[in-house]
């Protein structure tokens, strides 16, 4: 653990360099038979697996120490993913890992390929009419329903606890309801979603009307601000990093709360249906590429919330020190 | 503003401490006012997670009665409002299939009561009135052997076993990935990301393939569960342990460094304690989350035992009652495993209340 990184820093062409050699050295050696799976491996194989093996590790501690440019942080995860793949791949092939028990990166390309089609239908069903209309309407009414009850410290009171437990709550369970009243498609996995996702926006909208100074809100009071105007130009927006902070919790619970629910009925497409009728017929390779889609659109869903965030509370010291 | 001639500190950081680097990745709403140390900020981070119920502000002569009376009596109404509308919910929901399925059939004319009374005692309702769920979770609880899969009990301890041992597992995952990280430039800049990713993925969807891998290892039973459930603990407790073990101010750091520690006597002495105002809330966080990955893991496992096995043969078999009083079942088990951490949370930190 000791950090081993020479006093005098290598440029960073030097890692660049490294970083290409290595890549095109992995590439080459999955184009020998070995890694195709054609021919068994040879001690040959081993060695220089091993030798890339420590070129990655070197390669990817080179790039996490490069400092001040944008991207190092994203550069030195996409590295490491990058190698972990590789490596999965060439040694699933080289011990022959049934394909039942943990298919190849290729196979799981392949299956996301020649199911394309399959795949854009449950993508559809699940994210698009699901979730997507689920979070929009749990998030905005737990928004509207803070800032309806902010001016009644009574009713505040009263839901603040009884929200804030819900947090403790598997809310998920009421999955099997929710098929029971509203049928087998998307409107019940939306009211899941609805119901996940309502709580936690309430709970941080109303803590985070309360985060404003006291300083600025005298401000606003010395300037004879109305209630609104006091609203909408500063708590509001110190609002938004805890508005933020629900949204992307919601973003997950969402996908979850739809995908539990195509458990307990679903018609015959939808990315949890799908996940589930494959998995009993052992067909790993489509699970897994139903799994690449939910994480695919969970990570995109996530990055672009962030991304939001820091157009919309670029001011907060949170986002400002990055 | 004349009267307070005291400059107000800067609302987030305090003089002197550097400024939280890294946003709590979502966990945490209320992450950008992470806690200083213990006291406040630390009930901003809690009822940002959803888990305080302190009250705002309780004033100094508030008694027991006069909180019990502003905090209690706006809850009492409104579960009392809650109540109402579940009754209002439960006689409109019902009422066709009660005027379908009982009142018709019979044959004798009837009038509203009537209605009301059978809506309200359906066998199968839509919607089930809050006192047939109490008859049933109680009838399920003292009406059957302990051991037999009609008692509740018997679920929450499957459930429960699987949730602790997940929770345990990750919360030890959680601790050893953030020290790793915190000490490891190369691991902070390659793994969190992934970590952060990994949470992204739907906990259901890896479920089967799960079970698959640790089928073929032999694991069947307890464990693929378990994993289920570590796998949604771990990372509040990894996030929240990279920000705590990162918590301790430059001036002590140095401290230590005068004194010649070494890293394990700075991460024993120095970086763990200060930590820990923020492990417990991830722990609150965690074993709920842990709750969730257990009895969602009971579906796919095809388990015949657990809280979510229940949920979902009361689905097959459109037992409505009995979904319900799972349901209930599975948020009073919530509740109890949070309060023993909270508990725990108490005792660790009873030294360090702020006067």
């Amino acid at each position: 653990m000791k950090p081993a990184l020479p006093s005098v820093p290598i440029s960073h062409r030097t890692t660049a360099a490294a970083v290409v050699v290595s890549l095109v050295a992995a590439s080459l050696l999955f184009l020998h038979p070995v890694a195709q799976g054609s021919a068994p491996p040879t001690a040959v194989f081993w060695l220089v697996l091993v030798v890339l093996g420590g070129a990655a590790l070197w390669t990817i501690r080179r790039v996490a120490a490069i400092q001040g440019t944008r991207f190092d942080g994203v550069l030195t995860a996409a590295l490491f993913g990058l190698w972990v793949l590789y490596f999965w791949q060439m040694l699933v092939v080289a011990f022959e890992v049934p394909r039942v028990l943990l298919p190849a990166p290729t196979l799981i390309v392949q299956a996301l390929i020649d199911n394309y089609a399959k795949l854009w239908g449950d993508f559809t069903q699940t994210v698009l009419k699901a979730v997507c209309i689920g979070w929009l309407l749990g998030s905005g009414l737990g928004f509207a329903v803070a800032v309806a009850i902010d001016r009644m410290p009574f009713l505040q009171r009263g839901l603040l606890p009884l929200a804030s437990l819900t947090s403790t709550v598997p809310l998920v369970a009421v999955a099997p309801i929710a098929v029971m009243w509203f049928g087998f498609e998307w409107p019940s996995k939306a009211a899941v979603v609805v119901l996940m996702t309502f709580f936690p926006m309430l709970v941080s909208t109303l803590a985070g009307l309360q985060a404003s100074g006291k300083l600025e809100r005298e401000l606003m009071h010395s300037y004879a601000a109305s209630y609104s105007r006091t609203l909408w130009s500063l708590r509001l927006p110190a609002a938004t990093p805890f508005m933020f902070g629900a949204l992307k919790v919601n973003a997950t619970l969402a996908l979850i709360g739809a995908i539990v629910a195509e458990f307990f009925g679903s018609p015959t497409v939808g990315l949890g249906f799908r996940i589930s009728t494959e998995a009993a017929r052992m067909n790993m390779s489509l699970v897994w590429g139903a799994i690449v889609v939910a994480a695919v659109t969970g990570s995109l869903a996530y990055a672009l919330l962030v991304q939001l965030e820091r157009r919309a509370a670029f001011w907060h010291p949170s986002v400002r020190g990055k | 503003m004349a009267t307070s001639s005291k400059p107000a500190p800067p609302p987030v950081s305090p003089p002197g401490r550097p400024e939280v680097k890294r946003a709590p990745l979502g966990l945490s709403p209320a992450a950008p006012s992470l806690p200083a140390q213990g006291g406040t900020g630390r009930r901003d981070l809690a009822s940002g997670m959803g888990l305080s119920s302190k009250p705002h502000a309780v004033g100094e002569r508030g008694g027991l009665v006069s909180r019990a009376w502003e905090q209690g009596l706006p809850v009492a109404v409104m579960l009392l409002v809650f109540m109402l509308i579940w009754y209002g919910g439960a006689w409109g929901m019902n009422a066709t299939g009660a005027v379908e399925r009982v009142l018709e059939p019979s044959g004798n004319p009837w009038n509203w009561q009537d209605l009301l009374i059978t809506t309200l005692n359906m066998e199968r309702p839509v919607l089930p009135a809050p006192h047939q769920i109490a008859l049933d979770f109680w009838s399920s609880l003292v009406d059957w052997p302990v051991d037999s899969p009609r008692n509740l009990l018997f679920h929450v301890a499957v459930t429960g076993e699987t949730t602790l041992v997940g929770f345990v597992m990750g919360t030890v995952l959680g601790l050893v990935l953030s020290v790793l990280i915190v000490h490891s430039r190369t691991l902070d800049r390659a793994l969190l990301p992934w970590i952060v990713a990994s949470q992204t993925v739907p906990v259901l969807a890896i479920a089967p393939i799960v079970l698959v891998i640790l089928g073929s290892l032999g694991l069947e039973g307890l464990a693929p569960k378990a994993v289920i459930a570590m796998y949604l603990s771990f990372f509040p407790v990894t996030v929240a342990m990279v920000q705590g073990l990162r918590s301790p101010q430059v001036i002590e750091t140095e401290m230590m460094h005068t004194y010649a520690a070494t890293r394990w006597q700075a991460l024993w002495m120095l970086r763990l304690p200060a930590a820990l105002p923020f492990l417990f809330p991830a722990l609150r966080v965690g074993i709920a989350a842990s709750l969730v990955g257990a009895m969602v893991a009971e579906l796919p496992t095809g388990a015949t035992a657990g809280l979510g096995a229940r949920l979902l043969t009361g689905s097959y078999y459109g037992n409505t009652l009995a979904i319900w009083s799972a349901l209930v079942m599975s948020a009073l088990l919530g509740l109890v495993l949070t309060t023993l951490v909270a508990l725990t949370e108490h005792l660790a930190l009873r030294h360090r209340r702020q006067p």
